[in-house]
């Protein structure tokens, strides 16, 4: 059991009126800490305890890690700027944007990012003709992972 | 049907408001939770987490309703996003004799479609922006043409501000109709648009409902004019301002949209008020995340009430039981830089005020990871007062007392708006924020 908002209420009511500018309390299960300051009363808690999992069988692919792919001889690599969900085409219908062998320049859009919400485009930078996809299609890839290879021209 | 265990399938504060409430109400809560928010703070609190995979698991219905099954939860509370108003969760609830803490499968089809939600507006007897839908760039400059600049362009499938356009002459319409189009397709798996006029000086005003499918009443309304790109950053109840016999007209034609539809569950009407008029936008068949300032003025628990819907009870309260008193208002703290670019990332410190007329929404805590993959609202930070002036009183303080470290985060913003005399006067339009 984690301390209610309620519960720190009431804690707060008990102390405000006391010399007292600063409460630490911690069990296995939370941590709270309740700081007097010029404006007010200030907490910072954190709940504890270990989640208790229930595995669902699910069957799919893992994230795509940026150690998980070491550099080739001769490829350019293109990097997720930031983490996120990487998409080849524009909407789930439409063809991918670019495919293996196609020639692509610099701006060449390769790929979409989804990053809370937001997309950001992904551009080739460098001409030359994707090698390979590192990333399948509305996987997730972490921060500077490779998610597509072009041999530049 | 009496819940007594209940699956959430969502996650960030929602997921720990909902759990927090099942608390309350003495229902154990599991959570179903994707990869990266194992370990989170509903995780953590929630009686059991079921884990249901990777990041994009929360939109799969096949899989909340297996979660639902493996645990044995009676009923589903989708929160606000993911599924919540996908119609295919309380289809497949209800033919795995799950409960469904939301509206029928067709509500949540007939205020889905904005085009369909318009019809039931008119059928309804409720006034509408002029416009209508657009097949092709040809049917819109024709359209256009009758409604005049500005306009909106609206995806049909849209909503939550997601899928608008704002388009000021006649030469740049055609390509962000195309643009708009390939979007609306892309995000909602539907291209269809509508044009519609824009009203200049509009303020975004929202009624919350709630009915048992019988009968509708209505906790007053919420003011959400304080928009970036139609998100809402700033809300509060009630709004600033606004002519009583106004505002009581607009109460009256939310509960009247919500009687047409013999709507079971929490709902919100949305309205834009302008020129001491007002016309219907949309319903959000759902809870919203704005509903903490609608329960500092009620005083009524919105969760709570929506459990007892689902659990098949006519409302406890009468329209003559909600007493609306002070005032509250909502401030969204997200997780995003000056230039409001998204900043995922994982906190090292979150400090949050507390005190009287303070509630702080959030699941963030020290070590949190705040992943990028889903969207980036950190912490509500509510505050309420005997009347506006108390209330922003407090939120100046408020505000001040939040930290949050590892992550950046819009508080620097938030205190500017919160500092400006015309948002301190009350009553600003939704084209204030990009304005000033």
């Amino acid at each position: 059991m984690d301390l209610s908002p309620e519960d720190v209420a009431e804690i707060l009511r008990a102390i405000d009126g006391a010399e007292v500018d600063e409460l630490r309390l911690e069990t296995a299960r939370f941590r709270l800490e309740l700081r007097r300051t010029g404006a007010g009363w200030v907490q910072e808690s954190e709940v504890l305890g270990e989640p208790e999992i229930v595995e669902l069988e699910v069957e799919e692919d893992g994230p795509a890690t940026a150690a998980g792919w070491a550099p080739v001889d001769g490829l350019h690599d293109v990097l997720a700027p930031l983490p996120g969900t990487f998409y080849r085409a524009t909407d789930p219908g439409a063809p991918p944007l670019v495919e293996v062998g196609d020639e692509v320049d610099e701006d060449t859009v390769v790929g979409l990012l989804e990053t809370m919400k937001l997309f950001n485009s992904v551009h080739a930078g460098v001409r030359g003709t994707v090698a390979e996809f590192c990333v399948a299609n509305a996987a997730t890839a972490e921060q500077g992972a490779v998610l597509v290879r072009v041999r530049p021209a | 049907m009496t819940i007594r265990r209940l699956l959430i399938a969502n996650r960030g504060e929602i997921a720990v408001r909902i759990v927090r409430a099942c608390r309350g109400l003495g229902i154990e809560s599991i959570l179903a939770a994707a990869d990266p928010d194992l370990r989170s703070t509903a995780a953590r609190l929630a009686d059991r987490t079921v884990r249901i995979g990777a990041v994009r698991s929360y939109l799969d219905v096949e899989r909340i309703v297996a979660a639902a099954r493996l645990t044995g939860a009676e009923a589903i509370h989708p929160g606000y996003g993911f599924l919540a108003e996908n119609p295919a969760l309380p289809r497949a609830c209800e033919a795995a004799g799950i409960g469904f803490v939301g509206p029928t499968a067709e509500q949540l089809e007939a205020v889905g479609d904005k085009l369909r939600a318009r019809s039931h507006a008119l059928a309804a007897g409720l006034p509408v922006v002029p416009g209508g839908e657009v097949p092709d760039t040809a049917a819109g400059a024709a359209l256009a043409r009758e409604l005049g600049f500005p306009l909106l362009i609206k995806a049909v499938g849209g909503g939550g501000g997601r899928g608008m356009k704002r388009v000021d002459d006649s030469a740049a319409l055609e390509a962000a109709m195309a643009t708009a189009m390939a979007e609306a397709r892309g995000a909602f798996g539907d291209a269809r648009l509508y044009l519609e006029r824009y009203v200049l000086g509009g303020r975004h005003v929202e009624v919350q409902l709630l009915g048992d499918g019988e009968g509708v009443i209505h906790l007053g309304e919420r003011d959400c004019s304080v928009q970036r790109r139609y998100q809402k950053l700033v809300e509060e109840a009630p709004a600033p301002g606004l002519d009583p016999e106004l505002r009581a007209r607009i109460h009256e034609a939310a509960v009247r949209f919500g009687e047409h539809l013999g709507y079971r569950g929490a709902g919100t009407v949305e309205f834009l008020v302008a020129a001491g008029d007002f016309h219907f936008l949309e319903m959000n068949a759902r809870i919203q995340v704005e509903h903490p300032v609608t329960e500092a003025v009620t005083g009524i628990d919105l969760v709570e009430q929506q459990i007892a819907i689902a659990e098949g009870r006519p409302l406890a309260l009468t329209q003559e039981d909600v007493r609306l008193t002070g005032h509250a208002i909502e401030c969204r703290i997200n997780a995003e830089d000056d230039d409001f670019r998204p900043s995922p990332g994982t906190v090292r410190r979150a400090a949050f005020p507390v005190g009287p007329g303070i509630r702080v929404d959030t699941h963030l805590a020290r070590g949190a990871d705040v992943p990028p993959f889903y969207d980036s609202l950190l912490a509500k930070l509510i505050v309420s007062g005997a009347d506006r002036a108390e209330a922003l009183d407090r939120l100046d303080g408020a505000l001040a007392r939040c930290t949050v470290e590892g992550v950046a985060t819009n508080l620097a913003f938030h205190a500017r708006v919160v500092a400006h005399p015309e948002f301190r006067t009350g009553g600003v339009d939704t084209a204030w924020l990009s304005s000033s």
